[in-house]
């Protein structure tokens, strides 16, 4: 464990070291993080996969150009620009396969990923034997290490990564709806082609520079792991784009922090395990979608119908039990409770469980219930409002009567007191509506 | 051309592997999930560093099982993160293999610095070697029966669950009301992806088996519409990519002056040069001919504007 002294001066910025690793890895990581999103939304992520590999033979093709024009060929800037035109290139093959044959984009990908990274393989070993192309150099000459960024590394990817971030974010809205629906954009007359390359442009400027200064598979988690943590915590694109960027943007300053901290960890892989364990915090606990929380909504949902259907049941069973007289709480079997729905014994014991805890019930002889006063109470105000309810869908909206009961079951408590106090009316005067159904029975034959 | 049978026993391994990769390739087309073995790839490195800590060496048999269950493991990720998660698949592949393969980088990187555990060359062979590695003396490559025997078991299994399959891959809501289980289909098919891509980049290369995967059934589904046919022609594409990408490494280089090239990549190309024929002449999707049917067609009756 480093002193603390030292964690504080990397994590602040403050160690000249480390600096402008830090600083370039959290401004790819807030670029990769807005655009990211939109390839998230438009279910491409595996589009920098694709691109990383498509870069190759642009790499090999620049250097035999440059050679042959009498240069050392491993000029850097030479080799990127090689790099970004077969990126390019290799989307306007995807395009075209996309929008020339019934072949989707993760085909389209596919293909341009391996034809294109074999032609590289293929290529690279031929360009071999040109002078100054030593048997390892040239593949990690532009796949590189994060470790060794120089100050011009850092002005590029800063630049790069600033002007993508400003292009994505002025061209939010048009972005927008390429993502959510690109045939009613092409038909109100938005450039979906020229969006779509713009964006798929903005992805090759992050995936050349991030190869050449953090190394392939960085870049490909960056592209697509905030963006997709994010997504677990609204449903709102503003939101969801800036929390990509903050999420991307954190992971590249606290993995290249903790890698500067800690020897034989590479930069790139540390970077990586911290946007994957954001990711897993995201996806198990965002309020919004994530796992536990929906689990959580689900089981009190269950429980709420759960004890209302027993309350109701047990009202159901008095009620016969009332004959015509007033209803009046007594003890009664449980077998008759489960005459009235289909609970296994199990459910059946959880479901008394929790409403013992909840004083509905009091507990009497064995097989036997007897309802508490409150709980009394509880169950007549449960089995009115459903049959209220019931009422109501049968006279103002056009359900068949034979329905309603599910839907009842469903959407009980919503309705508010004025319309309920109209309902009663109807529920006191048999004559004024068409009988309520009594409850369980049988669907209407189809 | 000097063709000698090193260069026959490079096609037959080439065509082998082609073949086993095209045939669950066709289903991992159908049910877009195509960049699954170039996940896999990247995603069995945590595999073999595991295997290689335990055991010490860099035998074959533990770092294939290793590698192998990586590749099966990045599958399940990525199904439990898209199903539970609601995230969609190919986002769910991305996030998994990127972080087994960190995973791996970091545990090489680690414990086995001082080691020669090159990620590069312990799993992905180059298949210019293969026919080297003959098994006793019988002259077999080792690379033909490993591939030849992963061909034979990918088609056993596809002809035996063929309804099966196909029923998954085109309605999994059919296929489970109907009692076949499209959870198990799935694993299934994900474990053969995995066995087979690792069985093969070991063998002959890790760009082969990407390339296999996806563009052989990619032309297939440009030149049919029946799964039997695409399967078939997958396949016959896949054999004739090997071909002819080996007889490009040998015969291209020399038009730019270069000595020689890698079969592997060149074999990728071959396909990419097939799939684009077909993209091209299609019957039924061809760019050119849908042309020249709009060229040619009757000219339909359109009534004169405004005319009464």
């Amino acid at each position: 464990m480093p002193p603390f002294q030292d964690i504080l001066e990397v994590i602040l910025l403050q160690n000249y070291n480390t600096r402008l690793v830090v600083l370039s890895t959290t401004m790819l990581g807030i670029a990769a993080g807005l655009i990211g999103s939109f390839l998230l939304l438009r279910k491409r992520s595996l589009m920098g996969d694709a691109l990383s590999h498509a870069t190759l033979p642009g790499v090999a093709i620049a250097f035999a150009v440059m050679v042959s024009l009498g240069g050392t060929g491993k000029s850097l800037p030479g080799l990127l620009l090689g790099a970004t035109l077969s990126g390019v290139a290799g989307i306007l093959t995807m395009l075209l396969i996309r929008n020339t044959t019934r072949l989707r984009d993760d085909v389209a990908m596919g293909f341009v990923l391996s034809v294109f990274f074999g032609v590289g393989v293929a290529s690279l070993q031929m360009v071999q034997s040109l002078p100054g192309a030593s048997a390892a150099g040239l593949e990690s000459f532009i796949y590189g290490k994060t470790a060794s960024m120089v100050q011009s590394d850092f002005l590029l990817i800063a630049i790069v990564a600033g002007v993508a971030s400003l292009i994505s974010l002025a061209l939010l809205k048009e972005f927008l709806l390429l993502c959510f629906d690109d045939a009613y954009a092409s038909a109100q007359g938005w450039p979906t082609l020229a969006l779509d390359i713009l964006l798929l442009g903005l992805v090759t400027a992050v995936t050349v520079i991030g190869l050449q200064s953090v190394g392939l598979i960085l870049v490909i988690a960056f592209l697509i792991t905030p963006a997709t943590a994010a997504r677990f915590w609204t449903q709102r694109l503003l939101p969801m784009l800036l929390l990509s960027a903050v999420i991307g943007g954190i992971s590249g300053w606290l993995g290249a922090s903790i890698s500067a901290l800690t020897p034989n960890l590479p930069a790139g892989a540390v970077i990586v395990l911290v946007a994957a364990t954001l990711f897993l915090i995201s996806m198990l606990f965002a309020p919004e979608r994530g796992v536990f929380p929906r689990i959580f909504r689900h089981a009190r949902l269950r429980k709420k119908v759960d004890r209302q259907h027993f309350l109701r049941a047990a009202y159901e069973v008095l009620e016969s039990t009332a004959d015509g007289e007033k209803v009046a709480n007594v003890p009664f079997d449980l077998s008759r409770l489960l005459d009235k729905r289909t609970w296994t014994p199990h459910q059946l014991k959880q479901i008394l469980r929790t409403a013992r805890r909840e004083d509905h019930i009091e507990s009497t002889g064995p097989g036997k219930i007897l309802l508490s006063e409150p709980g009394f109470g509880e169950a007549a105000r449960v089995t009115r409002n459903h049959r209220l309810w019931e009422t109501y869908l049968i006279n103002y909206a056009d359900i068949a009567p034979s329905h309603v009961d599910r839907d009842a079951d469903l959407v009980e408590h919503i309705l508010g007191a004025e319309l309920v106090h109209e309902l009663e009316k109807y529920l006191d005067d048999p004559h004024l509506s068409p009988p309520v159904p009594p409850s369980p029975h049988p669907l209407a034959d189809a | 051309m000097n063709w000698t049978s090193f260069d026959t026993w490079i096609v037959v391994i080439g065509a082998l592997c082609a073949m086993a990769c095209a045939l669950p390739g066709c289903f991992l087309v159908l049910r877009k999930m195509s960049m699954m073995g170039d996940a896999i790839s990247h995603a069995v490195l945590p595999g073999l560093a595991i295997a290689f800590l335990i055991t010490g060496t860099r035998a074959s048999v533990p770092m294939f099982f290793g590698a192998a269950i990586a590749g099966v493991l990045t599958a399940l990720f990525t199904q439990w993160i898209s199903r539970f998660g609601n995230v969609d698949r190919g986002a769910a592949m991305g996030i998994v293999f990127t972080t087994l393969f960190a995973i791996g980088l970091i545990m090489i990187r680690q414990a086995a610095d001082n080691v020669d555990l090159d990620p590069g060359c312990v799993l992905y062979g180059a298949i210019e070697l293969t026919p080297l590695d003959t098994v006793g003396s019988t002259g077999i490559p080792r690379a033909a029966l490993v591939n030849g025997g992963v061909l034979l078991a990918n088609l056993v299994i596809i002809l035996v669950l063929f309804k099966e399959f196909k029923l998954g891959a085109f309605d999994s809501a059919l296929a489970d009301t109907l009692g076949f289980s499209s959870q198990f289909l799935h694993y299934l098919l994900m474990t053969m992806v995995a066995v087979t891509t690792v069985a093969a980049f070991e063998s002959v290369g890790s760009i082969i088996v990407i390339a296999m995967l996806i563009v052989p059934p990619a032309t297939a589904l440009l030149l049919t519409r029946k799964l039997p046919a695409m399967l078939l022609i997958a396949t016959v594409t896949a054999a004739l990519s090997a071909l002819l990408g080996h007889l490009g490494a040998i015969i291209v280089p020399p038009w730019f002056g270069f000595q020689t090239t890698t079969t592997s990549g060149m074999i990728a190309l071959a396909a990419g040069v097939l799939f684009t024929l077909a993209w091209l002449f299609s019957p039924i999707e061809g760019i050119l001919v849908k042309r020249w049917h709009r060229n040619h067609s009757e000219p339909e009756e359109v009534p004169e504007p405004g005319g009464a």
